[in-house]
């Protein structure tokens, strides 16, 4: 078996998994990236609005302690609050270094980096790149990695004897020695052949689980591996109850639902509107927000261009919200034709401002769907996007529990809260991509001796079976139906006795899972490539569900028919899903987060929090505040 | 609505192939990727295709359709007649390694003799100041999303594997005019193109511009620019010195 020796292996190679891994191999550290697509191809080039950071570049009043509250609003207050507080402080540097690597953003007209307005942001704070933002990060920071190679070419001539791509390589199962972690296990998709990584320190940068969801703006990539991985290898995860459908999706054609319409739509000054012609968002402002968001057209309008006197459109409400209000007004049968609602932009600004603006959504609305949104409005609704939940990880190096694991980016649970906002989620990629790669590169160094590699023969049996039975199931079958039954049971509104219902689906799914047939040859074979990917799928569909069933409340993206109000008794507790020991099923236990450090709290007034935070935490706030 | 549609695809591996017949339903809406994914799920499990995004921004699922390169996500069936049979075989220009699957590594390793992006070595992070007039010019080229067709169609090297060594190819040709125009960029670029990257192979037949799904510029705005200045370099090379001393003080 071909066998390779890392300090530190990177399993993904979005933009938390190549920052994770250009931090590991500058300071010295052998660094594998293994990914399962082409190098350059990650979900990250599908992100389109733009990075958060405080630069105060447009607006000089923002700063880290904004961002900060933003965030933590945005998230309902069950973010942890060291990973808000350190994402805030840390993400202006990192946009920063990416233009010191070659990153050419928007300008602002005194030569800055221009930023954006963008939902539940209070400043314009998004660095961008008109809506292609993903790929100039994704690209600049592959092309860090060719720079880094490069050097080491000079230095020890051998490009890749620091750091090298992986590419189409999927891996299966991280391998331990006792507790600790050593190593991963997995297969190259063009041969099949297996391949093993002896490595004391694994990085987790997969990004998320859309896969198992019929309407999604997620690639194939997206099915939970680290995830899985990451609770197979014994560690926990965190928040999973929480699943952002972004407002906007393309509801037509079929085959396009679900694909993302950025939310710079909105930002640039797009509205969206029912069947009725009417801006429904003014009446969905929830309480919380009522301040701080528009209540009549005409304020909204005159913001875009006074931003100090008026406030924002409520199109701009965070996306849970937004997403919410689109669901009701199409359940009331004020929708679209095509059962989503009105997004326009045409009415608000001149063609050739839009395509300037928005020329990814220009073309992708004329190539596949037959529209010019320079002239007619666009049809939209919600999409799964973002899961806000993942591996439980220590918010200054990205530890997990396990030693030697370590999680970055969407793959990681904590940060967003019950919500995240947009922006924050390519910022998050550098700000905690360069902390786990710099975690990973300190315990390396902290280990006396390398740990020992085991589990291989299982690894292999696992993964060769779905080749090895004939006339099993469809693996493309019990991923449909599993697509079906998150989509409809556990999708934007939940109840009960549907979750319920999903979760005897999903274990009628389990074993059918073990009984999938692959035909073919080993050679790049999607039937088995899928066959081996259902594992994850469907142990993150249970935890997603378990937790849906078990928080009793409505909070960001998880929404309760049954229990429609937030509850500030939730607000502090977690739930934490571990595997069984087989790997077989999941449990679920609740956790008490820890209370805000007094300087953090303090950034927020009472009033604000008594929305929030139960009557003992706001004396703790009383008792905080007093003593500054 | 939905009809059944004649599809031709290229299938194989390890060297050997042949073009097979099949007929799957087609529904409205739908893209040439659509319906290879249809044709996995319900008669082909192991056909193997490249993609990810599904929206034309990632450049995996590059293909050619009847003989055309293509993006399979961006094909819409409904450019074609529905008795056409539609073929679809694999980018001609690199190895097959199975069904539509082809070994791209070549691009990889052009990538990597490209010199990176060279600024200024007193420029800290944060201190860089452009306006937005200066970086539209390189901002073009980064919209690149690299599915490689205009490597794939350019002639230098589709039928002429003896060219690959000494040509980087279209690609690598807007890669080396975006950093030759990044406006904090110090490195020499336009010699090396054309001494190292084999830029004077191109004979400008806008075989790459044409296929080049983002629409960019490539023969007109990086290639032709780069070869007249080359010219005007080697006739003139105080027009050489002055440009870079110019760069510098930007």
């Amino acid at each position: 078996m071909e066998r390779h020796e890392y300090d530190v292996v990177v399993i993904g190679a979005g933009g938390a998994g190549l920052r994770a891994a250009i931090e590991a191999r500058q300071q010295g550290k052998r660094t594998a990236i293994v990914c399962k697509s082409l190098f350059g191809k990650a979900h990250t080039v599908m992100a389109e609005g733009g990075a958060a950071a405080a630069m105060g570049n447009v607006n000089s009043s923002d700063n880290w302690m904004v961002h900060f509250r933003d965030t933590m609003r945005g998230g309902k207050f069950l973010n942890n609050w060291r990973m808000a507080e350190v994402h805030a402080k840390e993400a202006p540097d990192r946009v920063w270094e990416l233009e010191a690597w070659g990153a050419l953003f928007d300008r602002t007209k005194d030569g800055k980096i221009s930023q954006r307005n963008f939902g539940g942001h209070e400043y314009p704070r998004l660095a961008h790149v008109g809506d292609r933002t993903g790929l100039e990060l994704i690209r600049t920071l592959q092309q860090r990695v060719v720079a880094l190679q490069q050097e080491d070419e000079k230095l020890h001539g051998d490009p890749e004897a620091y750091i090298k791509v992986f590419a189409e390589c999927t891996v299966t199962r991280l391998l331990k020695d006792g507790d600790a972690i050593s190593g991963a296990f997995g297969y190259w998709r063009e041969t099949g052949d297996f391949i093993v990584f002896d490595a004391p320190a694994v990085v987790l940068a997969t990004g998320g689980i859309g896969k198992s969801y019929v309407v999604t703006s997620n690639s194939w990539e997206y099915t939970g591996d680290g995830h899985a991985l990451a609770l197979l290898a014994g560690a926990k995860l965190i928040n999973m109850e929480f699943i952002q459908f972004h407002p906007t999706g393309m509801v037509w054609p079929p085959s396009v639902r679900g694909i993302l319409v950025t939310e710079s739509v909105r930002g640039d000054g797009g509205v969206l509107r029912n069947s009725e012609g009417r801006r429904f968002m003014f009446d969905y402002i929830p309480e919380v927000f009522k301040d701080k968001y528009a209540t009549t057209e005409e304020e909204a309008d005159r913001w875009y261009d006074d931003q100090a006197n008026n406030r924002r459109p409520p199109e701009l409400l965070p996306r849970d919200e937004v997403a919410r209000a689109i669901n009701a007004e199409v359940k009331a049968g004020r929708g679209s034709p095509q059962g989503g609602v009105f997004l326009d932009v045409s009415t608000r600004l001149p063609a050739a401002e839009i395509i300037r603006r928005l020329p990814s959504m220009h073309h992708q609305f004329k190539e596949l769907a037959d529209v010019d949104i320079t002239k007619e409005p666009m049809q939209v609704g919600p999409t799964c996007h973002y899961i806000m939940g993942g591996v439980e990880v220590d918010a200054d190096t990205g530890a997990a529990s396990v030693p030697g694991l370590f999680a970055a980016g969407e793959v990681s649970g904590g940060m967003h809260g019950s919500n995240r906002l947009g922006g924050n989620s390519l910022s998050d990629l550098l700000v905690f991509g360069r902390r786990a790669g710099a975690g990973a590169a300190a315990y390396v160094d902290g280990l006396a001796k390398r740990p020992a590699v085991t589990g291989l023969d299982e690894a292999k049996a696992e993964a060769l079976a779905p080749l090895e039975r004939s006339g099993g199931e469809n693996p493309y079958e019990v991923h449909h139906e599993l697509q079906r039954t998150m989509n409809d049971l556990v999708g934007i509104i939940r109840k009960s006795e549907e979750i319920s219902e999903a979760l005897q689906v999903i274990e009628k799914l389990k074993e059918r899972a073990k009984n999938c047939a692959s035909s073919g040859s080993r050679i790049y074979n999607p039937g088995w490539h899928l066959a081996l990917d259902l594992r994850n799928m469907l142990l993150v569909s249970e935890c997603v569900a378990k937790a849906a069933l078990l928080r009793e409340e409505s909070r960001g993206g998880h929404t309760r028919d049954d229990y429609p109000g937030m509850s500030a008794e939730w607000r502090r507790r977690l739930l934490v899903c571990a595997a069984s020991q087989d790997g077989d099923s999941i449990s679920v236990e609740e956790k008490i987060q820890p209370s805000m450090r007094g300087d953090l709290i303090g950034l927020f007034e009472r009033s604000e929090l008594e929305k929030y935070l139960t009557e003992d935490e706001l004396a703790e706030y009383d008792a905080a505040v007093k003593e500054s | 609505m939905g009809y059944k549609a004649k599809f031709r695809i290229w299938r194989g591996e390890g060297g050997e192939g042949r073009l097979e017949d099949f007929t799957v339903e087609v529904n409205e809406g739908e893209v040439v990727l659509d319906v290879i994914h249809r044709l996995q799920a319900t008669q082909t499990p192991d056909l193997a295709v490249r993609w990810n995004c599904k929206a034309g921004k990632c450049g995996s699922c590059s293909m050619e359709i009847n003989g055309k390169p293509r993006l399979g996500c961006m094909t819409r069936m409904s450019t074609f007649d529905e008795d056409e049979t539609i073929t679809v075989t694999p980018l001609r220009t690199f190895p097959v390694i199975k069904d539509l699957v082809t070994d791209v590594s070549f691009n990889y390793e052009k990538a990597r003799e490209v010199p990176s992006f060279t600024p200024p070595a007193d420029v800290a992070p944060g201190e860089y100041r452009m306006q937005q007039v200066d970086v539209e010019r390189s901002q073009e080229f980064r919209k690149c999303i690299e599915c490689f067709m205009c490597q794939n169609v350019c002639h230098v090297i589709r039928d002429h594997e003896e060219n690959k060594p000494a040509f980087s190819g279209p690609r690598y040709f807007i890669r080396i005019a975006e950093l030759d125009m990044h406006p904090y960029d110090v490195a020499e670029r336009k010699e090396s193109a054309q001494d190292e990257h084999g830029l004077g192979y191109c004979n400008i037949t806008k075989c790459c511009t044409e296929v080049c799904p983002e629409h960019i510029k490539i023969t007109d705005n990086a290639i032709i620019p780069m070869k007249e200045r080359v010219v005007d370099r080697k006739y003139d090379p105080l027009v050489w010195l002055g440009s870079k001393i110019f760069k510098r003080q930007r």
